[in-house]
């Protein structure tokens, strides 16, 4: 894995930077100032790196620009792991670390690789998160704007460091926002049901939880997944595709099917 | 020890109900008498002939949820699986060849399942076995076949398989994928590329106009004076309004296409001069691309379960041949309905069929079944459309319960978007069938 990580490097070493500020730059910066590389290459990489986290970010903008994270992940007191992992205190943690969090095979070995989440890092993932971690599980194109990401970093620093002193995590999705049920939730799903239903899943969603291009489905709390499908059957998230699916599960369906891919081990 | 029961289970039992009683009391005994000798010789055994969408999906699913409950093996002849979808994107240069093909390691070492790089050559219905081309046969309780397609002799007079190499088909992807490829390379500039179109049925209905897509990306850059021209007995084709919107759009006045109202059903080849004869007029041609009509794998005829179409006709529910309960048959070769011959349709009713041969070895629940398809096409570098619709199974026929497709006019982020989820889709079947 090592020398996945080192490879990129190399080029650059090699004297043949794409060109100051294009993607292609950015990632690698990132990729070099993971440990085991040599310091010489991080200050000078680091150098072509936009000022992020400088004083010019405006958390308070990077908060509303948060809003596109929040279906997955959770940040603040009482934060959990949902559809990704919570993302108290990931300012100097190492990527694919949380041991209690299962994460796509490819965090892990970016993890073991070296990979620390730090302010060049996190930039990088955000910019475009495939080009950093390959077959990574978060489903998310990449940020445009390298003022919206150092906002959002600005943000996501709050949640760094602060101890216990935080706001409380926001839930990942509700009932109420799509105007569903509650009741939905609490629906017993039988997972064997569920294991027979998913095969029409795994034909697009790898069931490896690898994602590339469809987003990974495996690991969801069962809450998410229900709110996810009961949205596309009742026309209030939109995807062809997906409200052909759900359109046609019952709601005894869908339970069955989070049972399945969920890893909440107990029934609700 | 394991054949003479297998005889003596034949002997007993040849109808396919007693045959069932028989295979559910088995299972009943030998978790009550733990004796382990009887447990492994007792092991019902399932033949899958083909490791393509179907089969590989199949063999995958029958011994994974099994758990080893039944003993699975694939007979397929190609060490490493070439997938005709995303051939085409091969072709137009948006994927590399090593990048469509698979081998079968992961489905030996991970899920147990015995691979035989052989040809079936015949099925002893009576006696429940599988003749191969190297010799040696396999005994099945079930028997699932998903041989993909045979060419249909004489559809289109003057070419048959001795041709194939002067006018590829490139419609079971692999050399012939290459062979196409490189013919479009080097035709000279300003020259003719003639697609001879297939008449309904066929495997992948808008598999033909994607290619024509994708001859005309790679036209367009290296040859843009080159003409394409699509000889078609059909009156209409699949996606045929995004389609030609993509060509208008993206390689205007490149793409011709004679339908049957100007004789695009009365063709004829040559391969010696490189000719197409339309209504008895005749065209030189650079590259001539013969898809000609279709039919089940040969082996689907030879175990005699096939209707005058060529096709085998199936039970919705189940996926068994309506010939013989004990031989289910999967994708390409079945006739089942409204669904089309795609790899995803394969994979989809294969899961219907594993867990169907999986209850009727080893007694294990079997749900409804359900079906579903979606066919992505790439017209242009990030233009991506798709079709897809949902199915279910009456006793008649696999019936479209819904569906969907993209339209003419919509935004280039998503076209964009539906390229990469066909990115996606790709890996995850791929993953589905083979991991
Ligand atoms: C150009 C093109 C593009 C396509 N694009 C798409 C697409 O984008 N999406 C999509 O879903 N589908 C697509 N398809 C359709 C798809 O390839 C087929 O529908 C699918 O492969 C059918 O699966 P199958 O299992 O029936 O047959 P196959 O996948 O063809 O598998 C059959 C296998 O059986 C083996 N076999 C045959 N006879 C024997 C025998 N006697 N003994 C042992 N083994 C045998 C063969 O070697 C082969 O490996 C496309 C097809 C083409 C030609």
């Amino acid at each position: 894995m090592a020398a996945r990580w080192a490879r990129p490097v190399c080029a650059f070493a090699d004297g043949v930077p794409s060109s100051e500020g294009a993607r292609g730059s950015r990632v690698r910066s990132a990729v070099a100032s993971a440990p085991g590389v040599s310091g010489l290459l991080v200050a000078v990489l680091l150098s072509v790196l936009p000022a992020a986290g400088a004083g010019s970010a405006d958390a308070e903008r990077g908060k509303a620009l948060y809003g596109q994270c929040k279906r997955c992940h959770q940040a603040g007191s009482g934060a959990g792991h949902r559809i990704g992992p919570h993302l108290n205190d990931v300012f100097g943690r190492p990527a694919g670390s949380l041991t209690d969090f299962e994460y796509s095979p490819a965090m892990k070995a970016a993890g073991s690789g070296g990979l620390v989440w730090n302010e060049a890092t996190l930039e990088a993932f955000l910019a475009d998160p495939r080009a950093l971690v390959p077959r990574s599980r978060m489903s998310f194109a990449g940020m445009e704007g390298a003022g919206d990401r150092a906002d959002l970093l600005a943000w996501l620093r709050v949640f760094s460091g602060a101890g216990s002193d935080l706001p409380p995590a926001e839930p990942t999705a509700t009932p109420e926002e799509y105007g569903l049920d509650p009741r939905l939730l609490t629906i017993p799903g039988d997972p064997e049901y569920g294991a027979y239903l998913a095969g029409e899943c795994t034909t697009c969603h790898r069931g490896d939880g690898a994602a590339e291009g469809i987003p990974s489905i495996t690991g969801w709390p069962r809450d998410d997944f229900v709110l996810a499908l009961q949205a596309y059957k009742r026309g209030k998230r939109v995807h062809p595709a997906m409200q052909l699916v759900a359109g046609r599960l019952s709601d005894e369906e869908i339970a069955a099917l989070a049972a399945h891919f969920s890893r909440d081990e107990d029934q609700p | 020890m394991r054949q003479e029961e297998r005889d003596m289970n034949q002997q007993g039992d040849r109808s396919g109900l007693s045959r069932r009683r028989f295979l559910g009391s088995a299972v009943a005994a030998s978790t009550v008498l733990s004796a382990p000798a009887v447990l492994g010789k007792a092991r019902p055994r399932a033949v899958v002939v083909g490791g393509g969408a179907g089969g590989a999906t199949a063999a995958r699913y029958i011994a994974s949820d099994s758990k080893g409950a039944v003993d699975v093996t694939l007979v397929e002849p190609t060490r490493n699986y070439y997938s005709c979808f995303f051939s085409n994107l091969y072709i137009g240069g948006f994927r590399d060849f090593a990048s469509i093909g698979h081998s079968y390691g992961a489905l030996a070492a991970r899920h147990g399942i015995n691979v035989v790089h052989d040809w079936a050559v015949s099925v002893d219905r009576d006696h429940r076995s599988v003749g191969l081309a190297g010799g040696g046969s396999l005994s099945y309780d079930r028997l699932v076949l998903s041989p993909g397609i045979d060419f249909r002799p004489e559809s289109v007079p003057g070419w048959d398989l001795t041709q194939q190499n002067r006018m590829p088909h490139a419609y079971k992807a692999g050399s012939q994928t290459q062979l196409l490829r490189a013919q479009i390379e080097a035709m000279p500039q300003g020259g003719v590329y003639c697609m001879v179109a297939p008449p309904n049925p066929f495997r992948c209905p808008p598999g033909p106009y994607e290619r024509i897509s994708m001859v005309a990306h790679v036209l367009k850059g290296a040859n843009p004076t080159a003409k394409i021209l699509i000889v078609d007995p059909k009156e209409k084709f699949s996606k045929q309004g995004l389609f030609e919107d993509g060509w208008q759009r993206h390689y205007p006045g490149m793409i011709e296409r004679i339908g049957p109202e100007f004789g695009g059903d009365r063709v004829e080849v040559r391969p010696d001069s490189m000719e197409v004869v339309v209504d008895g007029e005749a065209m030189k041609v650079d590259v001539c691309n013969v898809i000609p009509a279709q039919q089940a794998g040969g082996i689907a005829a030879l175990a005699g379960i096939t209707n005058e179409g060529g096709w085998a006709p199936v039970v919705p529910h189940t996926m068994q041949s309506r010939a013989d309960e004990n031989i289910h048959v999967l994708g390409d070769a079945s006739q089942q309905g409204d669904m089309p011959k795609s790899g995803f349709s394969a994979n989809s009713q294969a899961k219907v069929c594993a867990m169907a041969v999986r209850g009727a070895l080893t007694g294990s629940k079997v749900f409804p079944a359900r079906f579903s398809n979606t066919c992505w096409s790439l017209i242009g570098t990030h233009d991506g459309v798709k079709v897809g619709a949902s199915y279910e199974a009456t006793d008649e026929k696999i019936a479209k319960t819904d569906g969907f497709i993209s339209k003419t006019g919509e935004s280039a982020e998503l076209r964009k978007a539906t390229y990469e989820e066909s990115l996606g889709w790709y890996d995850a079947i791929s993953e589905d069938m083979f991991g």
